[in-house]
């Protein structure tokens, strides 16, 4: 048995009560949306809040709405599962609805949130483990020691980002809102992410992720998702990566994006990609995107299988753009 | 046998729900998860503690129909919806479909992942009249078997499918 710490509940019934009740105690609250994520973690006792504030109740953040031009708002309490089978965000966003339907299993996707897998806690298999377990060994730079168990002269913790739904959202260009009772700001996602593994992210601790706006899609614009995990289910991805391509009339390149996760703390958006603009993407172009990510990919022993996993960056790059699926607008 | 209460515990919070269709108040402090709720505080023990913390699926139960995990669900989070269990399968002496079909099957070995199968199975079969195996497979993806290797669960459900088809007499 894993018994939860004891906490005080506060349940919102608006945004408004909501964004309040976290102002009131920011540094002592944590936000329950699903709850997948948190309450393992708060079992293993590496978080015991004050206060717990749940969404559940927030209807504004639940929704999936277009936009005047053809883009996508998708509320940050949006059930993965819904996200995944949304008959607008399949057609126009398949790289993310097979994120989101890729994501652990059917139950866990009926509970967890797209906001709560893009505030998804890093995960390393040091930190991930029982309070007896993280005990053997002293604690970690993430949680309660001062060592890094992964690179050991390390002072920089470098905790996965694991997350299924930030690749295929930083390829689409979409944005989140953060919302606090000291206003509200849009960010980029790839801008939502930073390099440290202890926490991964700029939301701050009195802001809520209420949406993320995807803009419409380009004209030609096709998209692929790829996951890599040791079961077909219930994983977290070893590697995933998102590849979206803008193309001509004529199939010519207008713009291509590789998002690689499940490295480090960051989602990585692989450089030098400018080289493929302008020529058709034929095997010989894949083959020098393929070799540019594997190049610039590294991951690390936090989630295991390092060296397996670096050989096989190369190749499910080639999958993800062997299997590009265009966007459609209606529908 | 009810836990020992948290060090620290705060106030109870008041609850109503339903569970397995009756009406239920209850107070429980806001660390209590649903599956807590359900197995100490209410003795329905067929949901299963399995790993208590959201991989296993042994704990799955229908939250206003839908198929959750228990374990890490907080019981105040169930307020005012509709729990089913695995104790809701059967009417009096009579097996649900799906029941019998893992008996007959020998679906159930050890048995510690069958309630947690059952209602995966059931939400399937509530709503596919003709569920593929695949759609068996990913329905019941979210659920660990270490015994049976999933093959006679996986026949067990589609037999289910079709018994129940025969008996709405093919329409």
């Amino acid at each position: 048995m894993l018994p939860l710490p004891a906490f005080e509940w506060v349940s919102p019934g608006s945004l408004d009560e909501l964004v309040r009740a976290l102002g009131e105690s920011p540094g002592e609250s944590l936000l329950l949306a699903g709850g997948t994520d948190l309450l393992p973690n708060m079992k293993h006792g590496l978080f015991a809040p004050r206060r717990v504030i749940g969404l559940r109740r927030v209807r504004e953040l639940r929704g999936i709405a277009e936009t005047p031009a053809g883009g996508l708002v998708i509320g940050g309490g949006a059930p993965l599962d819904r996200v995944a089978t949304d008959p607008r965000v399949m057609a126009r966003y398949p790289a993310l609805a097979r994120a989101a339907g890729l994501v652990a299993s059917p139950q866990i996707r009926r509970m967890g949130t797209i906001g709560g897998n893009l505030c998804l806690e890093t995960r390393c298999v040091y930190y991930n483990q029982t309070a007896f377990w993280r005990g053997a060994l002293g604690g970690c730079l993430k949680k309660d020691g001062p060592t890094c168990f992964v690179v050991p002269q390390g002072r920089r913790c470098v905790a996965a980002m694991s997350a299924d739904t930030p690749a295929p959202l930083i390829a689409y260009g979409a944005s989140v809102e953060l919302v606090s009772v000291r206003g509200t700001r849009t960010l980029p996602v790839a801008k939502l992410f930073a390099g440290d593994g202890v926490k991964n992210n700029v939301r701050a601790a009195d802001e809520v992720l209420t949406k993320v706006e995807l803009p419409p899609p380009a004209e030609r614009l096709f998209s692929a998702y790829e996951k890599v995990r040791s079961r077909a289910a219930i994983d977290f991805p070893l590697l995933s990566i998102a590849a979206a391509a803008v193309l001509d009339a004529g199939g010519h390149v207008v713009e291509l994006t590789v998002v690689v996760g499940a490295l480090g703390a960051l989602p990585r958006v692989v450089r030098g990609l400018e080289i493929t603009r302008a020529a058709p993407l034929s095997r010989e172009a894949i083959d020098l995107v393929a070799e540019a990510a594997h190049t610039q990919c590294n991951p690390l022993s936090s989630l295991g299988a390092e060296d397996w996993r670096k050989d096989i960056v190369a190749p499910v790059v080639r999958r993800a753009l062997a299997g590009l699926a265009p966007s459609r607008i209606a529908g | 046998m009810t836990p020992e209460p948290h060090p620290g515990s705060t106030a109870l919070v008041p609850l109503a729900l339903v569970v397995n269709g009756d009406a239920v108040r209850v107070a429980v402090p806001a660390e209590r998860t649903l599956l807590e709720l359900l197995r100490y505080d209410l003795g329905l023990t067929g949901s299963k503690q399995g790993c208590d913390k959201g991989d296993c699926g042994a704990c799955t139960v229908l939250l206003d129909g839908e198929p959750v995990l228990a374990c890490i669900t907080l019981a105040v989070d169930a307020d005012g919806r509709g729990v089913e269990t695995v104790e809701s399968l059967a009417k009096g002496q009579k097996l649900h479909p799906v029941q019998t079909a893992v008996v007959n099957h020998g679906a159930a070995q050890c048995g510690f992942c069958t309630p947690g199968m059952l209602m995966s199975a059931k939400h399937l079969l509530d709503g596919s009249r003709t569920p593929t195996r695949e759609d068996v497979k990913q329905a019941l993806s979210g659920n660990l078997c270490r015994c049976t290797g999933y093959t006679k669960i996986l026949d067990a459900v589609e037999a289910a499918a079709r018994e129940m088809a025969e008996a709405r007499g093919g329409d």
